[in-house]
Order: structure tokens, then sequence, then C-alpha cells
């Protein structure tokens, strides 16, 4: 039998980030088992991108990170990631763990041909055991993103595929080496609608095959649900709740939450049009560096009292087999939950 | 004056490529092909369509900002598709664009009294100006020492409301949005797609909303157009086109929406995928 804590792929407790002067991040904790699809959201500048960042050790230059991200990919997870050096994670990046962002174009290079950069990671973590074997899994790769005559698209360079076409090819290259864990940053924002529906299916279906854990950042609530079973929201660089993604949307405890599922829901009662007016949340996303103390929502909820100016202690909200932090929130005066909240 | 406030006859726009070749003639993009419909006065009108699919240029037509190959644009009952931009200040006038992304369309070298100011002052309108300004300002949710500043300390939903702002300047009857909150924070949309709700209610607009986004075009619009490579392939009473869509096309891009209740309902990635009709 495994265990629950052999089961753990990703394990980030502590996770702080900051320039020299402003702190990004602050204590982000959660943790991604095998075969978990686990969603990231938030609206811009809440912290999302910086999170999959700091844990592919491709922080930007001028931030760092403190605390403890751990992998357990080939090897088990022994080591704190944000110690080993860039030598060891350049390692791990591509192998264990991949990581798939919107433009498709920052990760392609575009003078070589898609098909010899598909091989081009296999080549390198020396995955495959000879060239012959890595040329027949590139035309293997290729066709289960389901691009169309993959020997020779194999071929092509970046700008001649469509957007859609290079995000699989993309995507290719993330599962190449079959990772532990995958991670992708709005993968089909700048996709149209119907080729996100087929891109965000492949993403599903490339992890389930190989029982990977995935984190998938998106601001797109339906996106979310679509893909992942449990969700952390993010907010001024907090994660101010988790949990399975019904009991997030359906009966959020914390006010950003609670004000995000309101906005979004275009479709739901009080989205219809005839509707007086859409529920929305006051104010905007302050820049970095100057979201409130204490509780990082409080300078826009509208439930804020005095002890909101300390940090809410994050509350277990029930039983979860990833931990305390995989369902819960952090605020004083939750909503729903009938009769613990204020309505 | 007659019901219909922008009609639509057979409109076309075509663009000739750059020649890749002194063989081959240079290749036409169809951005437009053939588009009949009347839009009526007070009416809510929706464009949706995807990448590319011509909803950007059919808006610059109807606009006057660009000239159709062939078909005619007929607002408020006067053609616009045959008129050099100096005979279209009466258009100015009746009909105002909001676009997507407020940071480019504010010159950023501008106060926003200035801003809101510039459709009147191009139709040589000075008096009274700064009391028009305060108003509007006020009307989209601003105070009034919003005018004193530039665009950049504003957020980006404060900068939408900036260009509603300008836009309502003039006193037009039509309002023609360009992807007016797809650049905008979920909790920011709703604030402004209720502040387009409001001033298109209060001041008795008609409406051209352009989204490739279909839930929002169906919480705004009355009626639908749904454009796909140049042409629109249905138009329908919005609850209609969602609730009994006709044309494949329709079909696939309704089928492939993920929606927050459907995906709790227990609608996969791949069952969105199932519903795309696979050719593009
Ligand atoms: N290199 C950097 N130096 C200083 N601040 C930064 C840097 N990179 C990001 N930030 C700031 O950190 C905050 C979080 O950024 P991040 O990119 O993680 O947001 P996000 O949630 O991914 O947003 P989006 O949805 O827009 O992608 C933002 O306020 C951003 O401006
Ligand atoms: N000035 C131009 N010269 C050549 N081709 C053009 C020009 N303007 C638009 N096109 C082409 O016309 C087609 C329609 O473009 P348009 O910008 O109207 O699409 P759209 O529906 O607004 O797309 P998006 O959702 O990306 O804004 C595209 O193929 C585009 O490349
Ligand atoms: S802790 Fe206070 S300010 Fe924060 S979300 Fe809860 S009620 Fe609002
Ligand atoms: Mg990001
Ligand atoms: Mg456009």
């Amino acid at each position: 039998m495994v265990s629950a804590g052999e089961r753990v792929v990703l394990g980030v407790e502590g996770l702080s980030v900051g320039t020299a002067r402003t702190p990004l991040l602050h204590d982000v904790s959660f943790s991604i088992e095998r075969g978990e699809r686990v969603g990231l959201i938030g609206e811009s500048g809440s912290g999302k991108s910086l999170t999959a960042l700091a844990v592919m050790g491709l922080l930007p230059e001028g931030l760092s990170a403190t605390g403890d991200v751990r992998l357990s990919g080939r090897s088990p997870a022994r080591r704190n990631l944000l110690g080993v050096g860039e030598r060891e994670m350049a390692r791990l990046r591509g192998d264990s763990m991949s990581m798939v962002f919107q433009e498709p174009m920052t990760a392609l290079n575009p003078t070589m041909r898609v098909g010899d950069q598909v091989a081009e990671v296999m080549l390198l973590h020396r995955t495959q055991p000879s060239r012959a074997a890595v040329r027949r899994r590139v035309v293997e790769l290729l066709e289960r993103v389901d691009l169309p005559d993959p020997a020779n698209l194999a071929r092509s360079y970046p700008h001649e595929l469509s957007g859609g076409q290079r995000q699989r090819v993309v995507l290719a290259i993330a599962l190449a080496n079959d990772p532990a864990l995958l991670i992708c940053d709005e993968p089909t924002t700048a996709l149209d609608v119907t080729v996100q529906a087929t891109v965000l299916d492949l993403v599903v279906r490339g992890v389930q095959e190989r029982d990977a854990a995935m984190l998938f950042i998106t601001h797109d609530l339906g996106v979310v649900a679509t893909v992942c079973e449990r969700v952390l929201v993010m907010y001024g660089g907090r994660i101010v709740e988790a949990g399975p993604v019904r009991e997030v949307f359906t009966d959020p405890r914390h006010r950003y939450t609670q004000g995000l599922v309101a906005a979004s829901d275009l479709t739901g009662a009080e989205g219809r049009r005839e509707h007086a007016a859409l529920p929305t949340i006051p104010g905007s996303v302050p820049p970095a560096g100057a979201f409130p103390d204490g509780c990082v929502f409080r300078s826009r909820c509208t439930h804020a009292t005095e002890v909101c100016a300390t940090l809410p202690p994050w509350t277990p909200r029930g039983e979860h087999p990833a931990g305390a932090a995989a369902y819960g929130y952090s605020c004083f005066h939750p909503a729903g939950g009938r009769g613990e909240g204020d309505d | 004056m007659t019901d219909a406030a922008v009609e639509l006859r057979r409109v076309s726009r075509e663009f000739r490529r750059r020649r890749t070749s002194l063989l081959t003639p240079a290749p036409v993009v169809h951005a437009v092909r053939d588009v009949t419909a009347t839009i009526a006065r007070g009416e809510r009108f929706g464009i949706v369509g995807e990448s590319g699919s011509g909803k950007s240029t059919l808006l610059r037509l109807v606009c006057g900002l660009d000239r159709p190959t062939a078909g005619e644009v007929v607002v408020d009952g006067r053609p616009v598709h045959d008129q050099p931009p100096r005979r279209l200040g009466w258009l100015r006038e009746r009909l105002q664009l909001v676009f997507q992304d407020p940071m480019s369309s504010l010159d950023p070298r501008m106060r926003v009294r200035d801003i809101v100011a510039e459709p009147l002052v191009a139709q040589g309108r000075h008096a009274g100006k700064r009391e028009r300004v305060a108003e509007l300002l006020e009307r989209v949710g601003l105070s009034a020492d919003a005018a004193d500043r530039y665009p950049h300390q504003f957020s980006g939903g404060q900068r939408q409301r900036i260009s509603v702002a300008r836009a309502l300047a003039p006193g037009p009857d039509i309002l023609v949005a360009d992807e007016p909150v797809s650049a905008l924070d979920v909790s920011v949309r709703a604030q402004v797609l209720n502040l387009i709700d409001e001033v298109v209610d209060g001041f008795d607009l008609t409406l051209i909303f352009v989204s490739h986004d279909l839930s929002v075009v169906r919480h705004v619009c009355d009626r639908v157009a749904v454009m796909q490579r140049g042409e629109f392939v249905e138009v329908a009473p919005t609850e209609q086109l969602f609730s009994a869509p006709e044309h494949p096309y329709t079909r696939s891009l309704l089928a492939a929406v993920p929606d927050l209740q459907q995906a709790l309902a227990g609608r996969s990635a791949q069952d969105l995928a199932a519903g795309v009709d696979t050719e593009g």
C-alpha cells in the first residue's frame, strides 16, 4: 500500500517570494498528489505565475524565494529545491517537471524545426535508448496531441503553425519525458474557445495517462471547474481559500472567493440580463506592495471589521487526504456554512 | 428618420496581402463577406466570433473609419460607405466607439479632462465643456478630481470608465464597443458591464457590442450575430441562439465554452472537445 506521504509529488511549505523591497508571495503552502489536478485561480497580479516560477526555479533576476519546495519525481523528495542550484534545476526541468506557458512562442525556438525541438528535450535528458527511438517517439508524441500528419508536421517551423498547433507542440515537449509534475500557466488564454476545448482535453488526457500531478493556473473559473478536482484561490500573494472545486465554487467561505464567483457567473440566476445588475467587488486589485496588512482583501471587503487588520488564521474546513492546507480558508467573517457566517 | 439605427447591405471588405511571388497574384483576404443586417433603434446587438473572423473590420466600416469594397453601410438613414472622412462629421455626433484596450486608446500625455472633452473639441463645441466633463465623470462613477489626472494613474477598469465617458461626451445615440471588457479582471468586468448597461438604458442608446466571449454577449445583448470567416452565419434573438442554435458553427462554439455550472454537473474537457467540429 502507498501511504499518503508517498503519493505527494509536489510539496510547498511557507513559500515567500519578493524583491529586496517588496514582498510578493507570502507563506504559500500546498501539496499535490500523484494523479491530482489542482487549479490556481485569482485575478491579475495575485501571484499565480510567481508561484509556478518559484517551483520551477525560473524566478526572474531580482526576485528571491524562501521556504520549502519538494518534488518527488524519479527520485524521492529529499532536498529543498530552493537550495539545490541552477544546474540541478535544469536537470529536473523538462524531465521530472515541466511547464506550459500562455504564449507558446516563448517556449519555442523560431529558427528550429518543431520535431527537432521535441527531440531535443529527450536527447538532453537521455530518456530514450537511441536516436532512432527518439525519432519514433517524436512522431508518436505529435500524434498524441492530435496534430495532423505528424511525420510531415515535425519538419515545420513554429511560424508555419497556428496558435493552437504551437500550443500542442509545446504540450508534446512538456510531456515527452513523462514528468511527474506538469504546471500549466494559462495555456489556453490566448486561444479561441474551440481550440481551447481541444487543448484542455489533450492536457487532461496527457496527465491522466501518466498519473502525473498537475498545477493549472487560470483566471477562468469555468476552465478550472472543467479541468481540476481541487482549487487554490490566491489574492495579494496569499492562498486565501482551498478545497474541492464543487465546495469552493458553490459554497465559498472567503469573502474574496465569494465575490469572485458571484462576479464571474454571467449565466447563473444573478447573471441573467433581465436582472438589475451583476454582483461586483468594489475597487480593483492593488499593485504589488500596496495590499493592506492583516487580511489582504480588507481594502475591498464589505464585511471587514477591526479584527481583519490582523492576519486571519487558516481555518480547516474538513478532512482532506492532501492535508489541512488542501481544504480551508483564512477569513474572520466567512460566508456560507449555515449559522457560522453572517449571511 | 427610420427605425433602423444601422443598416448593412451586402457589405464586403477585401484586403490584398503583399505578393509572395511574382508568378502568383497577391492573395486576397475576405475579411467581411456579404454581410446584411438591420440593427433597430434601441437594440443591443451583439457580434461574436473567433479571432480573425472579421468583427473589428466590420465595426470600422460601421464607424466610417474604413470603406467597404462592396455594399452599403447606412447609419440613421444616411450613407457612410461612400463618404470621405471630412464628410462624416455628423457621424461622430451620432456614433461613438469604446475599444478593448483602454491603455492604448487613451493618449498618455493628455489629462482626463481633455481626453473626455476631445470629441466635443473636435466638433468645435467649447461652451460648457468643463461642466459637461464633470457631469460625465460622475455619470461613469469617477470622482471629479479624476479630471486633473493622467490615464496611467488609473486602473484598467477606471480607464475603461474614462473611455465610456469620452464616448458619451457628444451625446451619441449609438454606442459601438469592440471587446470592451476582454482585458479586464473578472471583478472589474462586472463593474464595466453594469456601467454599459446603465448608460445604454439611461441614454436610450443603440448598442453594437463585439466580443469573442459568448457568455458576455449573452449577458449584454438582445440579438446576436455569429461571425465566421467574414460572414454572419447565424443571427437570432439571444435566448433563441443559446437554447436552439441552428448553424453547426454556432453549435460548435456553444459546445466549447467551459461553463462553471455545467462543469460542476460533470461536463469534462473531453465533453467540450467532443462538441467541436475539428477542421480549423
Ligand atoms: N520581476 C518582478 N519584479 C517586481 N515585481 C514583480 C515581478 N514579477 C512580478 N511582480 C509582481 O508580482 C505580482 C504577482 O505577479 P504574477 O505574475 O505572479 O501575477 P499573476 O497572478 O500571474 O497575474 P496574471 O493573471 O496577470 O498573469 C504582481 O503585482 C507583479 O507586478
Ligand atoms: N488592414 C488589413 N490588411 C490586411 N488584412 C487585414 C487588415 N485588417 C484585417 N485584416 C484581416 O482581416 C481578417 C479579419 O480581421 P479582424 O481584425 O476584423 O478580426 P477580428 O474578428 O476582430 O479578430 P480578433 O478577435 O482577433 O480581434 C483577418 O484575417 C485579418 O488578418
Ligand atoms: S478576514 Fe475580514 S476583510 Fe478578510 S475577507 Fe474575511 S471579512 Fe473580509
Ligand atoms: Mg500570470
Ligand atoms: Mg478584433
